[in-house]
């Protein structure tokens, strides 16, 4: 494992492989909770947070699952995880930063049914990623998450007033515009830096 | 075999999870302000809405939060907005307390123009023909909306058909003014006991025609007010609670008995008889007051 693995690990994450565009996890916050900016970022920095977290605490589960010959329960034992770290992580933000903790409000529970965070954890294990590379997968698929869903929110502010045609209005231009995004990402499939 | 070890080692991992999460909620435990259930137990508990949040809880949290005052909660009385101030450190609000009283005695002595056998509604009622059920545009249908409304079981159709007050029951939270389609309901402190039962603006004539109890503004009651209390505005006599002494002498001279607490015959007898008594006096002394000058 060398820092150029990576940073190629990382690359991927956020662009190439965007977890929204290129692999379409996560699709339901994505489309949900893009109308502002600011509630955009932080459903996006939630995601960061829980993915890395779930990353590594899936690996841990991983290894007990593989050693006791149940690989096979992989998925469920990781939505087992997933919901009660959510759960903690929301125990905790109210505790000690009850100011994130009213910022994220709902998005923080409805996290728990994302399925880039348990796809995070499915991948990890795809790609026989050490720990290390585990819980970097898992913040910078995290960081794509946020990019993808700044920049969809971003243009969904500027879309509010945009003049489009009646049957279009609303959720089938964001859609489109989803679609066109991704087809966008898709552009990055070619880069390659090492 | 396999499944049971399956089984087991994923219900071993939920448990140390469901412990860890256990033990998380004990420990990141957030305190709410100790004050917050304290005020919510000063509060009616009815979920009336009448303070504008949503139900108690929410007017409990806005009370502490600063943002309503202690005396938000108009049901629980100045006694517990004087409890909710002392938990929160805050002067008492001075105040009366006021309950509801219906401006209508009409009943079954209002004429009706038709008989209304629609819903058991005074909205509904007032919809149909113009709301022409009763001859007196002002009266009350006696349908019981307010009835309906209230959550403390203190407003009813009185014997007479018009509805009716409990004032030890009211709460003065406001639900059954809300309702009423014929804004009749008005507040009134809990502790004065003499109320003009009429809200017909019309003239006398109009008004005597509809209604046997209603006020034709005639000024009876005003001449007689010793204290200048009570006073015909609009075409109906309107008293101000802030000088009425309650003596009931306004109730005893009007001649519709629209002014509660309704005489008896006999009191009204007695009452004309010393008012006849008292005018005679006046005009002997009068009388004699002119002779002394004459003779002079």
């Amino acid at each position: 494992m060398s820092v150029t693995s990576l940073l190629a690990i990382s690359l991927g994450a956020i662009l190439t492989n965007n977890f929204i565009f290129a692999q379409f996890l996560g699709c339901c916050p994505f489309l949900g909770v893009s109308k502002k900016i600011d509630t955009a970022v932080g459903m996006g920095a939630a995601v960061t947070f829980v993915m890395g977290l779930a990353s590594a605490v899936c690996y841990g589960v991983n290894i007990i699952l593989v050693k006791l010959d149940l690989g096979y329960m992989q998925t469920v034992a990781f939505i087992l995880v997933i919901a009660g770290l959510v759960q903690f992580v929301e125990m905790f933000l109210k505790k000690n930063i009850p100011t994130l903790y009213t910022a994220l409000g709902v998005y923080l529970p409805l996290i728990t049914t994302n399925c880039a965070v348990l796809g995070v954890a499915l991948l990890n294990v795809q790609n026989n990623y050490n720990f290390i590379e585990s819980v970097v997968y898992g913040i910078t698929g995290g960081l794509g998450f946020l990019l993808a869903i700044f920049l969809f929110a971003a243009v969904r502010e500027q879309l509010e007033f945009a003049d489009n045609p009646k049957a279009f209005d609303g959720f089938p231009i964001a859609l489109v515009t989803a679609g066109l995004m991704a087809l966008a990402f898709m552009g990055f499939s070619g880069l390659k830096v090492w | 075999m396999n499944i049971a070890f399956a089984v087991i080692v994923l219900g071993v991992l939920a448990l140390v999870f469901g412990l860890i999460l256990a033990v998380a909620a004990k420990v990141f435990e957030v305190e709410v302000d100790p004050r917050l259930p304290q005020i919510q137990e000063c509060l009616a508990g009815a979920n009336c809405g009448g303070c504008g949040y949503p139900g108690c809880g929410g007017c409990a949290e806005a009370i502490l939060a600063g943002k309503a005052p202690v005396s938000a909660c108009a049901p629980a009385g100045p006694e517990n907005a004087a409890k909710i101030a002392a938990i929160m450190g805050m002067e008492a609000p001075s105040g009366e307390k006021m309950v509801a009283h219906v401006m209508c005695n009409g009943g079954v002595n209002a004429n009706k123009n038709f008989e209304y056998r629609g819903v058991k509604d005074c909205i509904a009622a007032g919809k149909v023909c113009g709301g022409s059920v009763l001859e007196c545009k002002y009266g009350c249908f006696g349908f019981g909306s307010c009835v309906e409304a209230c959550k403390f079981d203190a407003i009813h159709i009185g014997p007479n058909g018009a509805a009716v007050v409990d004032k030890e029951k009211c709460t003065n939270c406001g639900a059954c003014r809300e309702v009423c389609p014929r804004k009749l309901i008005v507040e009134v402190p809990y502790s004065k006991k003499v109320f003009v039962n009429c809200s017909n603006k019309d003239k006398g004539a109009a008004a005597a025609k509809v209604c046997a109890n209603s006020c034709i503004g005639c000024g009876l009651c005003e001449r007689t007010c010793k204290l200048d209390a009570i006073h015909v505005v609009n075409g109906v006599a309107v008293i101000d609670y802030a000088k009425c002494k309650g003596c009931t002498m306004c109730a005893k001279a009007c001649p519709k008995n629209a002014i509660e607490p309704i005489p008896t015959p006999e009191e009204k007898e007695k009452f004309k008889a010393a008012q006849k008594a008292a005018a005679e006096k006046k005009a002997a002394a009068a009388k004699a007051a002119a002779e002394a000058t004459k003779a002079e």
